[in-house]
């Protein structure tokens, strides 16, 4: 008797593991859907229709006279570039709050994003830079800065809450520093300079995309391969240490990835707000909490960018970057999640 | 038990200390006065800085010192309010980390002017200070409430990351409100970096009532946040109105953030430091504590702007990115010093 009714408690809870794991990969395959439904409505559509067999024809390499440059030149390396900035931010930022335990502690908060930032102001603005290397550096001080910040919140050890607020304090510093270097810039190079403040994919090439389709290759596999320790780690390190993960070195693993992504991403689009904040969550809820949302997240976070372009360049009156319309959304989502967080008690 | 460690001779002791650094920091703030005066992009000599201090403007070099008088003024009145505002936002929070700028009460503050010029017109310094002031109300409630929301109250962490946030949105709102107005955009960027350069008497007198309101709510509350300091609970018993302390002695501190941001723009980190310097000089009694951060500030703030026109010769470096330079290493030394779990 007893025996009979635990074969069906475990049938039971095979077969409940079963449809989550096939509900997760309907949810992860609807919205792979949906980021290639914007995607193609991105190419389509602009200030002007291209029908559809154009676009492809011009994707198959052919030349289209009228398509060729407003698909080819113009639209497709945005998209592009925004599908991919939106991935690494996404999963990037998912890691982060993962590992910190803490949905509020997302690399655009605790400063990474805006040690990146500052640097590229400062290279463009005060030393005339461009191009490539705006973006090496953008990227070495993505990581120079996460090293400060985490050799400064080390004290025996290094505690999410001491790492969230040294972010804070370091970041509320370069956030100086960069109006400073903006309030010197000669008007020419403000716009250009605005797009380190708030993240923007216009004028976006395909030679700003490859970095970030390299670093999404390297350190997101990286990243997919740690995630049972990354999700171990989110019960904290001695639980984690008793199901044997080598905390240390996988910490390191995926921290260097997590800003490795962040950085490389920031010094293409620039710190595209929210983006990184909002996809874990938006993830979260989507999918069901309990199940790895990395990839979710990096879906949901391409998704958002490509929304967040397209509206502030075709439905809003003017002509916004991608940046101050993913504020502006995430503003009141932000607000919510804060409010919902703080009362199931995870924000504190 | 000995006589140098019983309780009457510490209180003696702490009271003779106190007269001295009040002695001490009357006379720095006044060497301060005297150096903001007399140092500058332009080198005075001490017959220029007297001429030019009784409005005399005939050569170079006394409307050069006429012109360092009003910003001395200014730096004496917005550091005095910041740190005030500081020490009364730590105290009601009992929040080590608390300051107008990380809470975000000064963005709130600088959006909504940046609001009002953009889509209401407003041209008027008063129209200024009372949209800062009702900016900075705005959005330290707001921080307020979300930060306390939950299990644990209003711990540092989550007022911290609620500040942290609503910056962010604060910022990126002002961005997306000045970016398609080429006009105004040269106008509002000293919203982004507060300073004192340009500073006339004209500017500075619209917003002392405000000033002056704020310093006296916040010194009036200075036993009830003494009060608070020992825990809700205790300060009920005690006797006090611990909604109603809170919100006067909150009024005081967005009046005086609230009028500073209207005429310098926003300056973070002079109320985080100075309260924590004064702590150190005279103890956690708010009836010192207070007036000892009101001067305090005013010197860091005159410091700080000296540097700034020293350090960038010829040009200025506004004294918003001296401040944050100063007060965000202080800031993580704080951070480190406590232990986790106080955090």
């Amino acid at each position: 008797m007893s025996t009979a009714s635990q074969t069906t408690l475990a049938d039971q809870l095979a077969q409940m593991r079963q449809q989550r794991a096939r509900s997760r990969s309907r949810v992860v395959t609807t919205i792979c859907g949906a980021v290639l439904a914007g995607f193609a409505v991105t190419l389509c559509l602009g200030q002007s229709l291209t029908p559809p067999i154009d676009v492809l024809r011009v994707l198959a390499g052919s030349d289209v006279p009228g398509a060729s440059f407003t698909v080819g030149t113009l639209r497709l390396p945005r998209a592009i570039v925004s599908i991919m900035a939106g991935m690494s931010f996404g999963l990037g930022g998912v890691v982060f709050q993962a590992m910190l335990r803490n949905p509020l502690a997302s690399p655009d908060i605790i400063g990474i994003s805006t040690g990146a930032s500052a640097a590229a102001v400062f290279a463009i603005v005060m030393l005339g830079w461009s191009g490539l290397a705006v973006s090496v550096v953008a990227v070495l001080a993505g990581f120079g800065v996460a090293l400060l910040i985490y050799l400064l919140a080390w004290r025996d050890g290094v505690t999410g809450t001491r790492l969230i607020l040294v972010g804070i304090g370091l970041s509320a510093m370069l956030e100086s520093f960069i109006a400073y270097v903006l309030s010197r810039a000669p008007s020419w190079s403000l716009q250009d300079a605005l797009r380190w403040l708030t993240g923007s994919v216009n004028g976006a090439t395909l030679g700003q995309a490859f970095p970030v389709l390299a670093s999404l290759i390297v350190f997101g596999s990286l990243l997919l391969t740690r995630q049972r320790a990354i999700e171990a780690m989110r019960l904290g390190d001695d639980s984690a240490i008793a199901l044997g993960v080598p905390v240390a070195r996988d910490r390191a693993i995926v921290i260097l990835s997590a800003v490795g992504l962040i950085a490389v991403a920031t010094a293409a689009s620039g710190p595209i707000a929210f983006v990184a904040f909002l996809s874990g969550p938006i993830a979260l809820r989507i999918i069901g909490s309990g199940k790895s949302p990395f990839i979710a997240a990096a879906l949901i976070g391409a998704l958002l960018v490509l929304i967040g372009d397209y509206v502030g360049q075709h439905l809003l009156p003017g002509r916004y970057p991608v940046g101050i319309v993913t504020g502006a959304l995430g503003a009141p989502y932000l607000i919510y999640l804060i409010a919902r967080s703080n009362k199931s008690g995870e924000g504190k | 038990m000995t006589a140098s460690s019983s309780p009457e001779f510490v209180v003696r002791t702490l009271r003779h200390s106190r007269r001295q650094w009040l002695v001490v920091v009357l006379f720095a703030l006044l060497c301060a006065s005297g150096l903001s005066v007399s140092l500058g992009t332009r080198d005075v000599v001490w017959a220029d800085i007297w001429a030019g201090a009784t409005g005399n403007t005939e050569t170079m070099a006394q409307a050069v010192v006429a012109v360092r008088v009003p910003r001395t003024v200014l730096a004496v009145l917005a550091g005095a309010a910041l740190g005030l505002a500081g020490a009364v936002m730590q105290g009601i929070t009992r929040n080590p980390l608390a300051d107008p700028g990380i809470l975000g009460v000064n963005a709130g503050a600088a959006m909504a002017v940046a609001i009002g010029i953009a889509w209401f017109g407003m041209d008027t310094l008063d129209a200024y200070i009372w949209t800062a002031i009702s900016g900075a109300g705005v959005a330290a409630c707001f921080v307020y409430t979300i930060g306390s929301m939950g299990r644990g109250g209003a711990t540092p962490l989550k007022m911290a990351l609620a500040g942290a946030a609503t910056s962010i949105a604060a910022v990126s709102f002002t961005i997306a409100i000045i970016l398609p107005r080429n006009d105004i955009a040269g106008g509002i960027r000293m919203w982004q970096v507060g300073g004192v350069g340009g500073a006339t008497f004209e500017a500075i007198l619209p917003c002392l009532p405000f000033l002056i309101a704020g310093v006296t709510l916040s010194l009036l509350s200075a036993r009830s946040l003494n009060l608070l300091a020992l825990g809700d609970e205790a300060a009920a018993g005690l006797g006090a109105r611990i909604a109603w302390a809170r919100a006067a002695a909150a009024l005081g501190a967005i009046l005086l953030c609230g009028a500073t941001t209207a005429i310098c723009g926003p300056i973070g980190f002079v109320g985080l430091v100075v309260p924590h310097v004064c702590r150190v000089l005279v103890g956690v009694d708010h009836r010192w504590l207070l007036p000892f951060s009101a001067l305090t500030g005013a010197i860091l703030l005159i410091c700080a702007d000296v540097v700034g026109r020293i350090i960038a010769r010829p040009s200025e470096l506004d004294v918003g990115i001296v401040t944050a330079f100063i007060g965000a290493p202080v800031f993580i030394w704080i951070v480190r010093q406590r232990r986790v779990k106080e955090l």
